[in-house]
């Protein structure tokens, strides 16, 4: 028998018997910033590809919700703060090693610049809006000739803050859980996918919806091919690893990853959409939900989960 | 944080330059030059380590650090007395003397001034005087206040006054070793562990067992890899990092030591020039353990005999440079007296008594007597009582004062009430029902304690002491290597309304009328006087804490060949004992077999936590952030049997039928034999006033009705105790 | 110059007497330890080994916690110390994530702690709160570049492990074994 015990009773709050640091808050706000970054990347996407038409809510709609999710994400990046008077520290410095810096400074950038791209429709969507301000209105009108750089900013930007959503867990090695490359494009992708469902959501043209559904089912397919690569890699990796892989296959989060966030969250409804798209009718908000809280609760299972991992004890 | 540190994360690419100069954090530790350190030694054990107690500009005790002149610690604190700070900052602490009083038939205690609380108690004295003469006012005390009370006893007229430290300690090593070579073993214990070639702990779980000297000295050997021979029935932390680990049958060592001696003498091993010279009897003894081969010892103790053999050679290969440690906690089995003996005479047979590696020695410094009056002679003394019983006590038997305080038990003298000083009654002593009997007879009991232990729930007035941090106390002049002298004084006022025991004492006395004994004012004077006839000053002593002297007894070891009269009837060292003999008892041990387990049953074992003493330290913040409740120690095997977790709560019921009040975690571990169980003594307790500890862990001491008493001085043998678990509805079982 | 720490496993004696002192010393609150005791037992009775290991942050020369702090409070000291500057630090918790050994907490005040070698005391020449008061003298502190400072001497001559070096942070805490 082999026992391993902590004999000066450490106790530490949050940190014993098992991390757990990060709450509720960090989750959310991967979920927001990746949902954002889905959001942006359509809009971005379609407008270089000269679509604004038959994608208007993609373009012009869907985007009201980035500046909207990106502040109540950072809002709850802030609450999960303990030092919080000295938050303004992460903007007096640049650390290109750290992914909770750069994430920092890209929504620094990528805020305003939502803010904006949704200021240079604000008057086609309500004819009746006036800036009040002249130079805001010269401002506005500058940018909305300038739709298709940003737009490329807007993927751009849109790549980066998907990528670093997972990036910001898979940097802790410390974590076996989180220690993998695929964490990455798997949490861009997942970003992408709930920023498709929001817009879905929010379409009422049926083309658009078609087409958005199309690139859904093939994104939940890479996301689905991730996932195996993943438990894969981690088989086959070092014994904390095959451990963080056991949480899922058996372990305590089994049930709640393969039924809410695999089967729940992507094989049904990609099945849906897949009927939808057969010409069987489904209620549009089912899937769309189904995959908005999929991407949610993966995300608190891979913070929560990635915690319990660890390399000692 | 200051300029000198340069910031040198080169990765880092600073925008606002910020970030080159660190700014000086706030709440750097303060450093030693701006706190004020005064001389204490600590109170946490009975190592009494000398120290240093740092207290900052805000008059707080910020920690206290050994004293590295102080023989006792080598300027190192055990984790107890590095912790002992939070026995000054608890806020459980007792802080008002409280008198109790019944309100609609309801026992309560209310805060009263020390006027009120001290007139009581001296009015009960001259009541309780008066009644039954002052010899039936009992006093159980332990470490420092004592010694302030037994002047107040003796000069009132009692010498009634017992401590847990004969018959539920030490007892038996002093009685089986002053048998053998004349003299005591004491406190701090003269083993020469530093230079010995060869340790052999019987028992004796030192690094558990943190007396902080012998610990030093054990890591000392483990570093040059000499050898350590540990026999305990657990993988104790010593018994980890020994050569041998014997894990014997709890209950038979008495065999292992004979064992040992028939084949240090049949296999001519044994130091032949020391047995000639110094000691007598040895012929006899060759006699006696003559059967006692190592394949008789093997079916008793489970050690095997080849295993006793070469152990017995590494022993005598090191000889005269080895300890056969007497051990200090040494009440197991009832026969103690006779197990020390045969550890007094194994080392006999070494010659380690007197030489370097073995047992040196000491000498301690006299402490000049402050004149006071002589001591009326009491009508009787606690030894009366014991007629002809226990002839070998020389200290009083603490559950033979209780016995005594039960009017049931027909002594000839009764005790009618207790003042009791720093020892924890209900936890410290077997056999719970005695000591409630005992107390619920007693007309009154005044209890000095610091904490709302259990013992003050028994009490009529509690008389809070302040901690040894904030008083004057008696001067530390315990014997060593070089004889030296140490100095307890205030770091700080007392907190809350709590007085030193010197100073209860004396208001005591002057109540009275016996203010004669106490010719000072203050506490501080007496040490003053004392220490200038030493040579010294308080106000040297305030500036160094301990002071040397040089020795007047001699070397510290025996010459070769060196004359030597050894203080026994026979000026011998003897291995047959001629005062154990005339008393009628077996001059040379023997073997008797105690009780086993039933089937089901596990021999209860316990001991102690290197971050804890007894029950005094559990509610200690700092130290119960170290451990905060006890397990019980449970071998896989048994753990299967009764399909137990690695965390699980369980109940413990003895072969009395006694439950534990309440549950205790279960720690499965190889690190046990499967016929016993393990726990750490001093947790369990149950009075709420105790915020952290109360119900943490379970108390051995409830489950240790059976006591086997030492014909020879009354130490209550606590080991032959066995536990069983409860594990469903543990609730419901305990309140049964 | 780089100072690590070696702790001798055959000679501690588990006795926590390490965590009391740099609670009492660098005014750790209660609840919290920036050094922590860890028992290891293996094999069957009566053939049983016992590890116990004082540990503490490892002063990483590859300190992800570092790394990955988003302001810098982060940083790494003369002599390889990882520090952490109290009012520059946000309390992210992302260092506590990073670190494989748990060396750190987040301290009541919102910064995050951990052991610091007791730099204060290095300064001004004295030795590490816990090496001064170990009763068994089994921690051992010092430059290891230094071949004749306390940590270098008793790495010489003896086996020694450090902690998770799959982790890949190069810990500056040598266990004797
Ligand atoms: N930390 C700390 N240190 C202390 C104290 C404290 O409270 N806390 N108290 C001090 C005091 S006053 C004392 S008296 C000493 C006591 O300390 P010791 O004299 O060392 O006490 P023991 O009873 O010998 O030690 C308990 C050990 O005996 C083993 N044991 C149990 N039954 C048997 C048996 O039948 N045979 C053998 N060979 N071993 C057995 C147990 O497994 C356990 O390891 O400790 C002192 N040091
Ligand atoms: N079951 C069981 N019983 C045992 C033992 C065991 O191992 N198991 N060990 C035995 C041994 S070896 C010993 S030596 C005894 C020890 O027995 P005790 O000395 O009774 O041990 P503690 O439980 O520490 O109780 C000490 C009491 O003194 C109080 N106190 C502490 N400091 C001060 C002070 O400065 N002033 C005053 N006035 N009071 C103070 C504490 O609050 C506490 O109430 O226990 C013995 N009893
Ligand atoms: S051994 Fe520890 S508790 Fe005992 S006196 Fe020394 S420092 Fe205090
Ligand atoms: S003080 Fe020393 S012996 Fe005690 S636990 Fe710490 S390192 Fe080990
Ligand atoms: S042990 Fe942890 S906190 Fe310390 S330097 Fe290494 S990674 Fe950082
Ligand atoms: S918690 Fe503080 S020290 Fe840790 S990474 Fe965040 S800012 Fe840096
Ligand atoms: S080096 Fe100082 S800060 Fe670090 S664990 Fe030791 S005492 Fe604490
Ligand atoms: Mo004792």
């Amino acid at each position: 028998m082999k026992e391993e015990l902590f004999i000066s009773g450490r106790d530490i709050p949050n940190i014993d018997p098992f991390l757990n640091i990060w709450h509720w808050q960090i989750p959310l706000y991967l979920f927001l910033g990746g949902l954002a970054a889905g959001i942006m990347f359509f809009a971005g996407l379609f407008t270089i590809m000269g679509k604004e038409k038959q994608m208007a809510t993609t373009v012009k709609w869907a985007p009201f919700m980035v500046p909207v999710a990106l502040v109540l994400g950072l809002f709850a990046l802030f609450l999960d703060l303990k030092h919080e008077m000295y938050f303004w520290r992460l903007y007096t410095t640049i650390r290109m090693e750290s992914p909770m810096s750069w994430g920092a400074w890209t929504l620094m950038l990528v805020t305003p610049l939502s803010m904006i791209w949704v200021a240079t429709y604000m008057k086609e969507l309500m004819p009746r809006w006036n800036w009040k301000f002249d130079f805001v209105e010269k401002t506005v009108a500058f940018f909305t000739t300038k739709r298709k750089e940003m737009a490329w900013a807007m993927m751009l930007l849109a790549i980066i803050l998907g990528v670093y959503t997972g990036i910001l867990l898979s940097a802790f090695n410390a974590r076996p859980l989180w220690n993998t490359s695929i964490l990455g494009p798997l949490f861009l992708v997942s970003g992408l996918s709930t920023g498709l469902a929001t817009i879905i959501w929010m379409s009422k043209d049926k083309k658009e919806r078609y087409i958005l559904s199309q690139i859904d089912l093939g994104l939940i397919g890479i996301e689905l091919f991730l996932i195996v690569h993943l438990f894969m890699g981690f088989l086959a990796a070092s014994a904390v690893q095959i451990e963080a892989a056991e949480l899922f296959l058996g372990g305590q989060f089994t049930v709640t990853f393969w039924v809410f966030v695999v089967i729940l969250g992507l094989v049904f409804p990609a099945t849906l959409e897949i009927l939808e798209i057969k010409g069987f009718h489904i209620p549009i908000w089912i899937p769309a939900l189904l995959i908005l809280f999929g991407g949610l609760v993966f995300r608190f299972v891979m913070v929560e989960a990635g915690q319990i991992t660890r390399y000692l004890y | 944080m200051g300029a000198g540190a340069t910031a040198i994360g080169l990765s880092t690419l600073n925008i606002a330059g910020l970030n080159l100069a660190k700014a000086a954090s706030s709440d750097i530790p303060v450093s030693d030059e701006e706190m004020t350190s005064f001389p204490t030694y600590c109170e946490v054990c009975f190592w009494k380590c000398a120290g240093w107690a740092y207290v900052d500009k805000n008059k707080n005790i910020r920690k206290i650090i050994g004293n590295t002149e102080d023989p006792h610690c080598n300027g190192r604190l055990c984790p107890r007395g590095t912790g002992g700070v939070g026995m000054y900052t608890d806020e459980d602490r007792l802080k008002t003397p409280l008198i109790r009083e019944t309100v609609n038939g309801e026992q309560v205690f209310r805060k009263a001034s020390w006027e009120e609380a001290l007139d009581l108690v001296a009015s009960k004295m001259k009541d309780v005087a008066y009644k039954y003469g002052p010899a039936s006012f009992a006093l159980f005390n332990h470490g420092a206040p004592g010694s302030h009370f037994k002047h107040l006893l003796h000069a009132y007229g009692s010498e009634n006054e017992g401590e847990p430290a004969w018959a539920q300690c030490r007892g038996p090593r002093e009685v089986g070793f002053s048998a053998t070579f004349g003299s005591w073993i004491g406190s701090p214990e003269p083993t020469d562990i530093r230079d010995t070639n060869c340790l052999v702990l019987i028992g004796s779980h030192i690094g558990e067992n943190m007396h902080n000297g012998q610990v030093q000295e054990v890591a000392d050997i483990i570093g040059r890899n000499a050898t350590i021979i540990t026999v305990d029935p657990r993988l104790s932390t010593v018994a980890a990092k020994s050569k041998y680990w014997l894990p014997i049958k709890p209950a038979t060592d008495l065999a292992l030591l004979l064992t040992w001696i028939h084949v240090l003498i049949y296999d001519n091993l044994y130091n032949k020039d020391y047995v000639e010279q110094y000691t007598m009897g040895f012929d006899l003894l060759k006699e006696h353990v003559k059967d006692m081969t190592p394949e008789w010892a093997y079916g008793i103790t489970t050690i095997d005999p080849a295993t006793i053999r070469k152990t017995a050679r590494e022993m005598a290969n090191a000889a005269p440079s080895v300890i056969v440690h007497p051990g200090r906690h040494v009440v197991w089995y009832g026969d103690d007296s006779q197990r020390e003996r045969a550890i007094a005479i194994l080392n006999a047979l070494l010659g380690s008594w007197g030489k370097r590696g073995g047992f040196y020695f000491k000498e301690s410094v006299a402490i000049p007597k402050y004149p006071h009056p002589a001591y009326p002679h009491p009508e009787w003394s606690w030894k009366d009582n014991l007629d002809g019983k226990y002839p070998l006590s020389s200290m009083a038997i603490t559950t033979e004062m209780l016995a005594a305080s039960i009017p049931e038990m027909g002594y000839k003298h009764q005790i009618k009430a207790w003042i009791v000083a720093g020892t924890n009654l209900p936890l410290t002593i077997p056999n719970k029902d005695l000591f409630k009997n005992a107390a619920e007879a007693v007309e009154f009991i005044a209890v000095v304690d610091t904490m709302p232990m259990e013992i003050t729930g028994y009490a009529d007035v509690v008389l809070p002491e302040c901690t040894y941090l904030e008083r004057y106390d008696t001067l530390r002049a315990a014997p060593h290597r070089e004889p030296n002298v140490a100095l307890r004084m205030p770091a700080v006022e007392p907190k809350y309304e709590t007085k030193p025991s010197w100073w209860i004492a004396k208001q005591l006395g002057e109540r009275l009328g016996l203010a004669d004994y106490y010719n000072y004012d203050d506490y501080a004077d007496v040490l003053d006087w004392q220490l200038k006839k030493m040579g010294t000053s308080l106000e040297e002593m305030r500036r160094i804490g301990i002071k040397k002297f040089d020795r007047q007894s001699g070397p510290l070891y025996l010459a070769d060949g060196e004359e030597y009269h050894f203080n026994t009837n026979s000026g011998k060292i003897e291995l047959y004992s001629t005062e154990f003999a005339d008393l009628g008892f077996d001059p040379m041990p023997v073997f008797t077999k105690h009780p086993e387990p039933e089937d089901g049953f596990y021999r209860l074992i316990y001991g102690r936590a290197p971050m804890h003493t007894f029950s005094r330290t559990s509610n200690n913040h700092n130290l119960f952030d170290l451990m905060n409740e006890n397990a019980v120690w449970v071998n896989p095997k048994v753990a299967e049997l009764w399909d137990l977790k690695n965390g699980q709560m369980v109940h413990l019921k003895n072969q009395d039928g006694i439950t534990s009040t309440f549950p205790v975690k279960v720690r499965v571990t190889e690190r046990i034999r499967w016929d016993s169980v393990y726990m750490v003594h001093g947790f369990g307790h149950d009075n709420k006033k105790l915020t952290r500890s109360f119900g943490r862990g379970a108390s051995d001491t409830q489950l240790i009705t059976n006591v086997m008493v030492d014909p020879m001085m009354g130490g209550t043998g606590m080991r032959g105790n066995f536990v069983t678990f409860i594990t469903d509805k543990p609730g419901k079982e305990a309140e049964a | 110059m780089r100072y690590a720490m070696a702790i001798d496993t055959r000679k501690c004696v588990g006795c926590s007497d390490c965590v009391v002192a740099c609670q009492t010393e660098n005014n750790v609150p209660h609840g919290y330890c920036r050094d922590w005791i860890v028992e290891n037992v293996s094999g069957a009775y009566p053939i049983v080994e016992v590890e116990l290991r004082s540990e503490r942050c490892n002063h990483c020369e590859n300190s992800p916690c570092v790394r990955c702090c988003p302001t810098g409070a982060s940083h790494i000291v003369e002599g390889g110390i990882v520090m952490v500057t109290h009012d520059e630090c946000i309390g992210c918790g992302a260092c506590i994530q990073s670190c494989p050994y748990d060396a750190r907490y987040s301290h009541p005040d919102g910064y995050v702690d951990k052991c610091t070698f007791c730099q204060h005391r290095l300064q001004k020449g004295q030795n590490t709160a816990c090496v001064e008061v170990c009763p068994t003298k089994c921690l051992h502190f010092g430059d290891i570049e230094d071949p004749y400072s306390d940590v270098s001497l008793a790495l010489k001559n003896r086996t020694w492990k450090v902690l998770a070096p799959e982790a890949g942070t190069k810990p500056q805490l040598y266990f004797l074994t």
